[in-house]
């Protein structure tokens, strides 16, 4: 470990990309996220990485793409705005299967919305912004700590699935100072290389036996075609109804197969509770304060906290619901968490909705009170 | 001159090409070999980066490592490439619409940013994938399927673009000119610096047809009669340039490139690359 640290979890996002081995960013000024392409600025020239402010969010998010095809570990942050205007490409990089991370520090919206202030309202734009059918992994972390290891944890999923992989943080946690203590190393996730040379038949989307194909960097001597046009095993373009069902299958279950190995939950007071708030990032705090404030009183409530929020939790869902009363769902947004764990839940049991979209975060007595009323002890 | 052969250079099993009887993007397309094959770039070291559009589907038919991008977005793609790995030459084929349209803000941040790319634009002055659209270099008045009365907006001229936002290499050249063309191409990729050639091509089918211009043969023709050799374009009287446009290298400007910036940027940074 290093010595102890006040850092801001946006710096720990770019701290956590450089011991991960990103050595390529390109971004593009916005709010919240900002202090992650500052970051970046100042500590990749020191590591022989490369930065570049590009002109707008789509090419950064173009330039991302093609370094990581060039094999480099590639990087890009941003917020709701600039995700919108980047879901073109997060569709060519989940077709064309090249690894790299994207950083959504969610702020509110529709639009401009309010720039500096938190919201949780992105969590359906990044599973389903790009047109067409592809999954998605995202992480939300907590703490800063926590955003230090999950942006690791994105990074090495991008290069063992070959997908982008999105860190959905939000303005609470991109902005807050916490004390921390960082790893020296961490385990990495190499770039998958080929096993066969070109006279042996290689072919570049040909995936391994994890659904995954080793897809060669450029430059490797191997004249691979690279499309955002469905492709066989080749890379390059088919028409066939059949390659085309492969293709969207197989993108779908080299992640759905792995199972809930990648969804991480963390459970809090659940043992013996009969109701539970559901959350993620930064409000999943408030809502841990929330919950032992009602133990205090006596209410059997515990947190199920959502670290993998694509792909969702289902089965971790689906297991509380049968043993619990009601669930709570608390989110900055009209409620978007709410809609996929009331799909999750099967009407097994109640799901409330304790939303917030006025500017400001949650706190404890407002889940609290929603907590109360969830289990008949009207405030 | 000992004869050349340029098969190599093509994935033949992935020929006959899409695009249609005299057109002018094959020519283009083996302007583009004959520039590599004269500069001796290396195959396993040299990327060919497309966007989306007739043009673009050349990267496809060459035997290179290729990249078929999103529509506008070949040259951000490229960035990333040549930064990556500043071993690999990096050759980009976009189209009219591609570059200059939709990848617009692309074109001009890249003559800025001064990456060490090759960037070779072929104007057909039409989207000719869909079916014959308006494209920002269709001229005045000519006919589109979204301009069934004749086109109302003034076209760019993609070269003053490129020379006004700071590219160091400026040329044009046509499907005709198939040797000068090849030539500009390899002075751009001698240019170490974002280089820019427009490729003055044909489309019989979609813009060629509805403005009765003739087929492939045809508009070749034009081509030779009304493209003029900057040198004497020069000395051309205002009167006697009407209906008629200069070929040539317009622009070579010394600047140092982006990579060669950035590692001093690195060395001040204290790192090493």
């Amino acid at each position: 470990m290093s010595k102890a640290r006040l850092m801001q979890g946006n710096e720990a996002c770019a701290e956590g990309a450089i011991a991960a081995g990103v050595n390529f960013f390109a971004g593009y000024p916005i709010t919240p996220s900002t202090e992650i392409a500052e970051s970046m600025a100042r500590l990749l020239p020191k590591k022989g990485g490369t930065f570049l402010q590009m002109e707008d969010e789509i090419a950064s998010f173009g330039a991302v793409l093609g370094a990581s095809l060039a094999g480099a570990k590639a990087m890009d942050a941003t917020s709701g705005p600039g995700f919108s205007l980047k879901q073109e490409l997060i569709g060519y990089g989940a077709c064309a299967e090249i690894p790299c991370v994207l950083v959504d520090v969610q702020r509110v919206g529709p639009s401009t919305g309010q720039p500096t202030a938190p919201s949780q309202g992105d969590i359906m734009q990044v599973r389903w912004g790009t047109h067409g059918d592809h999954p998605v992994i995202a992480l939300s972390p907590w703490s800063v700590r926590e955003t230090f290891d999950l942006t690791v944890r994105a990074v090495n999923y991008s290069e063992r699935f070959r997908t982008p992989v999105i860190l959905l943080m939000d303005e609470m946690v991109g902005h807050l100072r916490e004390r921390v203590e960082l790893p020296d190393s961490v385990e990495i996730y190499p770039r998958r290389h080929p096993h066969q040379t070109r006279a042996e038949g290689y072919e570049p989307y040909n995936p391994d036996p994890d659904g995954v194909p080793d897809t060669a960097d450029f430059g490797q001597g191997y004249h691979i075609h690279v499309t955002g046009l469905i492709h066989d095993g080749t890379g390059f373009p088919s028409g066939s109804p059949t390659v085309t069902r492969d293709d969207i299958r197989r993108l779908h279950e080299k992640i759905s197969s792995v199972g809930e190995e990648i969804i991480h939950v963390e459970e809090s007071f659940l043992e013996d509770a009969k109701y539970a708030v559901v959350a993620i990032g930064g409000t999943a705090r408030t809502a841990y304060e929330a919950v032992r404030e009602a133990r205090a009183e006596g209410i059997p409530v515990g947190l199920l906290r959502l670290i993998t929020v694509w792909p969702f939790a289902d089965a971790a869902l689906h297991r509380l619901a049968e043993r619990v009363d009601g669930l709570l769902v608390a989110e900055l947004s009209y409620g978007q968490l709410v809609r996929e764990v009331e799909r999750a839940v099967h009407g097994k049991t109640e799901v409330r909705l304790c939303g917030k979209y006025d500017m400001t975060s949650l706190t404890p007595a407002e889940i609290l009170a929603d907590i109360k009323r969830m289990a008949g002890r009207d405030a | 001159m000992m004869e050349r052969s340029y098969e190599k250079y093509f994935r033949e099993n992935r020929l006959p090409h899409i695009w249609c009887p005299g057109c002018g993007n094959g020519l283009a397309m083996k302007a583009i070999v004959m520039a590599i094959e004269e500069k001796g770039l290396s195959q396993d070291e040299t990327v060919i980066v497309s966007g989306i559009g007739c043009s673009s589907r050349a990267s496809g038919y060459m035997d290179f490592d290729t990249l078929h991008t999103a529509h506008g977005r070949a040259i951000p793609f490229a960035t990333g490439i040549k930064l990556a790995n500043p071993k690999l030459h990096v050759i980009v084929i976009t189209g009219d619409g591609d570059c200059t349209a939709i990848g617009g803000n692309h074109f001009i941040h890249g003559c800025r940013r001064n990456v060490d790319l090759t960037v070779i634009m072929f104007n057909n002055e039409i989207y000719g994938m869909t079916g014959g659209q308006g494209s920002p270099t269709t001229p005045l008045g000519r006919l589109t399927t979204t301009a069934p009365y004749g086109t109302s907006v003034r076209p760019f001229d993609a070269c003053h673009i490129a020379m006004a936002a700071g590219a160091t290499y400026v040329a044009r050249s046509t499907a005709y000119h198939v040797r000068h063309l090849a030539k500009l191409i390899g002075e751009g990729i001698d240019n170490k610096g974002f280089s820019f050639i427009e490729a003055y091509v044909q489309c019989p089918t979609a813009y060629g047809r509805k403005n009765r211009l003739g087929d492939g043969g045809a508009m070749m023709k034009w081509m030779r009669d009304n493209a003029v050799q900057l040198s004497a374009w020069e000395k051309l009287p205002e009167e006697k340039r009407q209906g008629k446009f200069p070929i040539g290298c317009f622009l070579k400007r010394e600047a140092e490139d982006f990579n060669m910036a950035y590692n001093e940027l690195v060395n001040r940074a204290g790192g090493a690359r």
